[in-house]
């Protein structure tokens, strides 16, 4: 219940504030978003499975956020960013499916 | 902790959705995305600039074709201005003389008009007309006749004048007035004949009377 109202004020406050994101965090920031989407996505899996753990959950959250950053970073260095971001949303893609059809069956039953 | 991630989480979503859709094009594109599309304005821009380059050389080109096409018409308006001067067609004004004959005991002849008006030709009149005592006035043009009526009166190109006949005539005063009054010249003649040529010069002289135009049925220009 926190998680979801953190999640809100999150939200109302990036619609208040209305930053502009720094160029340096430019290629970064739609990486990270994804890669914390699906640990958000496990983490309410894990949950719906009983089996959340607290520090499981940041742990993961964390270094998906940061490895994520650190391929993008990688393939701009190697001159294959472009590819490599798009490799990374697929296979986060992938994951966030696999974890969204999970839910799916534990509430739907289907 | 988990809510402070989530918090966060949902700030940054915010932000990069609005970053997306704010600036589309430019910022959240990646440098390779950048590069091809600079390099594809820059061909654009190349191609619009030899647009650019042919249109404008074919304004030039118009604009010199209009103007010798300007140059040819103010060419032809001019000459058609002197042609209908000389063909009689045009009013014309300048400098020039009038000449009024006025009869003694005899009438003026056809013959001493005639004489006159070759006269003043020959002293570079450019245009000419007669005018009786009544004001009717005749254009005197290449073709223009002139017979003895009945009374003293004159048939010129078929119209009647009654003395006293005025010729306006459009030239340079002096050689015409020289040229009338030379012994044994147009005036000394009249004199003869008891009857008196009243030159006066004339700055504004206005030759107004014209010549209908005559259609030619038979003489074509040559090429």
């Amino acid at each position: 219940m926190i998680a979801v109202l953190a999640l809100l004020a999150g939200v109302v406050l990036g619609v208040y504030l209305d930053p502009t994101v720094p160029a340096a965090l430019q290629p970064y920031l739609p990486i990270a978003v994804v890669a914390a989407l699906d640990a958000v996505f496990g983490g309410v899996r894990a949950k719906l499975d009983r089996i959340f753990d607290d520090k499981q959950f940041v742990v993961s959250f964390i270094s998906n956020v940061l490895v994520a950053g650190l391929i993008v970073y990688l393939g701009d260095q190697l001159g294959v960013g472009g590819q490599l971001s798009t490799g990374v949303v697929v296979v986060l893609g992938v994951r966030i499916f696999g974890n969204v059809a999970a839910i799916r069956r534990h509430l739907f039953r289907a | 902790m988990i809510a402070l991630l989530l918090g966060l989480l949902g700030f940054t979503l915010v932000v990069q959705l609005r970053t997306t859709s704010t600036d589309p094009t430019a910022a959240a594109t990646r440098q390779e995305d950048l590069v091809r599309i600079f390099s594809d304005l820059d061909s654009r821009e190349k191609r619009l600039r030899q647009d650019i380059e042919a249109l404008e050389e074919s304004q030039r080109q118009l604009r010199s074709g209009e103007q010798g096409r300007q140059a040819a018409l103010e060419e032809a308006t001019r000459r058609a201005d002197e042609l209908g001067i000389l063909a009689g067609t045009l009013p014309a004004r300048g400098p020039g003389l009038s000449v009024r004959f006025e009869a003694g005991a005899k009438p003026i002849s056809a013959y001493r008009v005639l004489d006159a008006v070759q006269e003043l030709r020959g002293a570079g009149a450019e245009a000419m007309q007669i005018s009786g005592g009544d004001g009717a006035a005749v254009r005197i043009i290449a073709s223009t006749y002139f017979l003895d009526g009945a009374g003293g009166e004159l048939v010129v190109d078929g119209r009647r004048l009654s003395g006293p006949f005025t010729i306006t005539v459009i030239g340079d005063p002096t050689t015409m007035a020289t040229a009338l009054k030379i012994p044994g010249g147009v005036a000394a003649s009249v004199a003869g004949d008891g009857g008196n040529v009243i030159v006066e010069d004339r700055e504004v002289a206005e030759v107004s009377a014209l010549h209908a135009p005559v259609k030619l049925e038979h003489a074509r220009p040559v090429s």
